[in-house]
């Protein structure tokens, strides 16, 4: 493999697991604090298609950005409700909230739009675009340096950056500051947290607004970014992959960002190869593209090792009687 | 405090004495009224106990006072100042510290992160660490509270999780320390150790609250004590002025034995023998490392140890509910088959019982209403047939109300939920249920675990009764008091393996206490 398709590859993996990754510290914020959610994929949806939505209206990334995000929140904040305030169960909520981004973002979009639940096509500044770091044409010319440099490291839009910055900043607010050791005390053991004084119920409800931060930014990156628009159902298993990979990383952020690379290698790999052949047989194309999901269902099913999740994960918490 | 406290009997010490004062306290949980109105003075520089039965409402105040839960009518004072206290964290600031029952540490955290957990000093996590190192290291010479600052939690034993609670206390300047049951889970060593701990916070001036249910306990340890009784104050005594014998009948309302009646054992033949037995676990850890021991016919023998050291998992391989790796069990010389995780049938068929450690989670359905508990496990047998393969309810019932008249157990209704009994009351419904069978050979575990001190003489009976109709009877309890009162023999378990045998009548506390922490003192060396 020559290595300009190396290069080629591997930039597109990183801009195909910036979604995952930041979908996927999304989820860490939240699970390592004891709220399991698996609406991480309801909530990037219903951002990309209020990012895309509003990119389209008002010609603005940075604001279809925002709009993304406030509704990830808002989402959010009802799977905070359910399960701390109304101590409901977690799995379910998160499910519901899947299916109401799934059939809000359709319905709206089809009254709003008219175009098939589509957002209509984006271009100039309704879109992030590809960022030219400095001196990209004189390092360009460098042998080897060059092409990794140009197309590697330089030419990602802002928000691919912002994703990789969040793993450091991620590990960093984790295990170096108070509101991190809380957190993760809370997802630990909550009765500790309170009996220390500390409220569990506003630990909870930071995490899962960070986790809808997150998973805003991640949505809005998807159709205002990775894609021109927004188009139905484009989130496409996105957001269990990234729990899939969550659980592959053992809740840690630094392995998070290699799962979630693992997983785009494997997506780019899969839109490359199309129409290989291994000796005289053709591999559908059907799997090439199904390998990440298969990757998915292998590590979720125990083959990634022993993953121990936050102790009280899942369970609401209630002052025992 | 006005004249109200004065003219109680304990209050003439005056305001200035007292550390607490709780006056008229009440908390109702939906029906249920867990404390009524009570009264409860602490001196300064004491330690006072608390003693009552399961349910009597102890813990129930100590969360009162700790925050976590808010009294519906009642005031607090602390240092003869009224003080609110709606969550933990006003207790904190009023200087109470609690050490839970149920511990409440973070077990994948350090003990460093476990003491700043709450009390950190700034947003960042690394001064307030150095800081507490260097606390640590200070509390831990004034008070021979060692600890590890850096060992995870979860792997130190409960020992030091528990100098971990102590500490985090101390670390947040606690004046007042409160601890729940705290001995349930030490060794006669470290309870000992724990009680000189405690004489040095109150040589420091430190007031300590110490809720038990061991009598014992609170004549070694405590300056007053008081005992409460369904939810309500009965009395508070200075302790150098009562006997084990008045507070037990106070606790209870009514005279109880202290000691189980029993005559001599005659053992017969043996009935089980247990050879080489062991047990690896999935993680690799060996559990159980070479166990023989026999039982005969009329004798009970006692498994005596600190939780966690192979009793449980000996328990649950006899009763065929755990596979074991090595070793073999013969009943009345015909092996049992231990490669299993589903042999509990078998193993009632060949007539042997058992009354599990867990009755919550292996003894009883607790949803389900008395009547079915009544009959699980033996639900297949004719006497229960219906017509078509089908449960006969009117059988199952005669039955379960046959029991509860014969085991007295209240509320005498077979239709109640069983999660509606009393821990006592469900104990009876599994012992009922497994000892009406007049079984060979019964295994039984933590049988008085959570059970108020009425229940556990009309238990203790039942189970030599059922020695004195010539059974065998396997007692595995983390209760040492129990274990002398009801065995014959005792064999003491440590670290999987058996670290001695001694006839019951022939050796006292001391010793089974060194057996406990693995050391023989007629080998004078580790076992």
């Amino acid at each position: 493999m020559d290595l300009d398709i190396a290069i080629q590859l591997m930039g597109s993996s990183l801009r195909l697991a910036t979604p995952l990754l930041l979908a996927c510290l999304a989820g860490l914020f939240s699970e390592r604090a004891g709220i399991f959610d698996i609406g991480l994929e309801g909530k990037m949806l219903a951002a990309a298609f209020t990012a895309g939505a509003f990119a389209a209206v008002s010609g603005s990334a940075w604001i279809g950005l925002l709009a993304g995000i406030a509704a990830s929140m808002v989402l959010a904040l009802l799977h905070g409700l359910a399960s701390i305030t109304l101590k409901g169960n977690q799995l379910i909520s998160g499910v519901a909230i899947n299916f109401l981004a799934s059939g809000l973002t359709a319905l709206i979009g089809q009254n709003w739009f008219h175009q098939g639940g589509q957002t209509p096509q984006l271009s100039g500044s309704g879109r992030f675009l590809g960022v030219q770091w400095p001196l990209t044409e004189t390092i360009g010319q460098i042998p080897v340096i060059g092409p990794v440099y140009q197309n590697l490291i330089s030419g990602h839009n802002i928000l691919v950056y912002l994703a990789l910055l969040t793993v450091p900043a991620t590990w960093w607010v984790l295990f170096r500051t108070r509101f991190g050791l809380r957190l993760r005390a809370v997802g630990e053991n909550p009765g500790a947290v309170d009996t220390a004084g500390v409220s569990v119920v506003r630990q909870r409800y930071a995490a899962v607004l960070i986790c809808g931060l997150l998973c805003g930014v991640a949505g809005a990156y998807l159709s205002t970014g990775m894609s021109a628009g927004f188009v139905r159902e484009m989130t496409a298993g996105k957001g269990f992959i990234a729990l899939a990979a969550l659980i592959f990383a053992k809740w840690r952020p630094w392995p998070a960002l290699w799962a979630c690379l693992l997983f785009g290698f494997l997506e780019a790999v899969g839109i490359r190869y199309q129409g290989i052949s291994i000796g005289s047989l053709q591999v559908p194309v059907q799997f090439m593209q199904a390998l990440p999901y298969i990757l998915t269902v292998v590590i979720l099913a125990g083959f990634g090792g022993k993953a121990i999740p936050p102790r009280a994960g899942g369970r609401p918490y209630v002052k025992e009687r | 405090m006005g004249a109200t406290g004065a003219d109680t009997a304990t209050g003439r010490h005056g305001d200035a004495a007292l550390a607490i004062e709780l006056v008229g306290i009440s908390k109702s949980f939906g029906p249920v009224q867990a404390n009524r109105d009570i009264d409860l003075p602490v001196r300064r520089g004491t330690i006072h106990g608390i003693v009552g039965e399961n349910g009597a409402g102890k813990s129930t105040l100590m969360s009162i006072l700790y925050g976590f839960y808010t009294a519906d009518s009642g005031e607090i004072r602390i240092n003869g100042k009224v003080t609110d206290i709606p969550d933990s964290l006003a207790a904190i600031r009023a200087g109470i510290g609690m050490v839970h029952q149920h511990f409440m540490l973070v077990e994948p955290f350090t003990v460093l992160e476990n003491v700043i957990l709450g009390a950190e000093d700034g947003a960042l996590l690394r001064p307030s660490l150095a800081k507490a190192r260097r606390e640590l290291t200070r509390l831990a010479e004034e008070y021979e509270l060692q600890v590890d600052p850096d060992a995870i939690v979860g792997d130190l034993s409960v020992g030091f999780q528990q100098r971990v609670e102590i500490l985090k206390a101390l670390y947040r300047e606690c004046d007042i320390l409160i601890l729940d049951e705290p001995t349930g889970v030490l060794t006669p060593a470290e309870a000992d150790h724990l009680f000189r701990i405690l004489e040095n916070l109150r040589a420091e001036g430190k007031t300590i609250i110490l809720i038990t249910h061991k009598l014992r306990e609170i004549m070694a340890v405590t300056d007053e004590v008081s005992v409460m009784r369904r939810g309500q104050m009965v009395r508070t005594l200075v302790t150098a002025e009562t006997s084990p014998a008045e507070l037990a009948e106070l606790m209870v309302g009514r005279r109880v034995l202290l000691r189980v009646e029993k005559t001599e054992a005659k053992p017969g033949d043996v009935v089980m023998d247990v050879r080489d037995l062991s047990l690896t676990d999935a993680s690799g850890v060996e559990r159980l490392r070479g166990i023989s021991l026999s039982v005969r016919a009329g004798e009970i023998l006692g498994i005596a140890g600190v939780a966690g050291n192979g009793q449980s998992e000996l328990l649950e391989i006899l009763a065929g509910i755990r596979p074991a790796t090595g070793g073999t069990v013969s009943l009345h010389g015909a092996p049992l088959d231990l490669s299993s995780i589903t042999n509990a049938d078998e193993r009632r068929q060949s007539r042997m019982a058992h009354v599990p450690e867990d009755r919550h989670r292996r003894g009883l359905v607790m949803p389900f209403a008395e009547w079915e508990n009544s009959c699980f496990g033996y639900h297949r047998e004719d006497r229960f047939d219906g017509p078509f393969d089908t449960l006969n309810r009117v059988a199952v019932r005669q039955h379960a109300r046959e029991s509860i008249e014969k085991f007295d157990i209240r509320p005498p209704s077979c239709d109640l939920k069983t999660a509606n009994f009393s821990g006592g009351n469900q104990q009876k419904i599994v012992l009922a249920r497994e000892i009406e069978r007049d079984p060979e050979v019964l295994l039984v575990g933590q049988p008085t675990r959570g059970v108020d001190i009425g229940a556990i003489e009309f238990i203790h009976q039942q189970i030599v009764a059922l020695r004195d109709r010539n059974k065998a009877i396997i007692l595995v309890s983390v209760e040492l008091d129990e274990i002398q009162a009801l065995s014959d023999r005792i064999i003491v378990m440590f670290d999987g393996r058996i670290s001695g045998e001694r006839m019951a009548g022939k050796t006292d506390e001391r010793e089974l206490g060194l057996l406990m922490a693995g050391i023989d003192p007629a080998k004078g060396q580790a076992a």
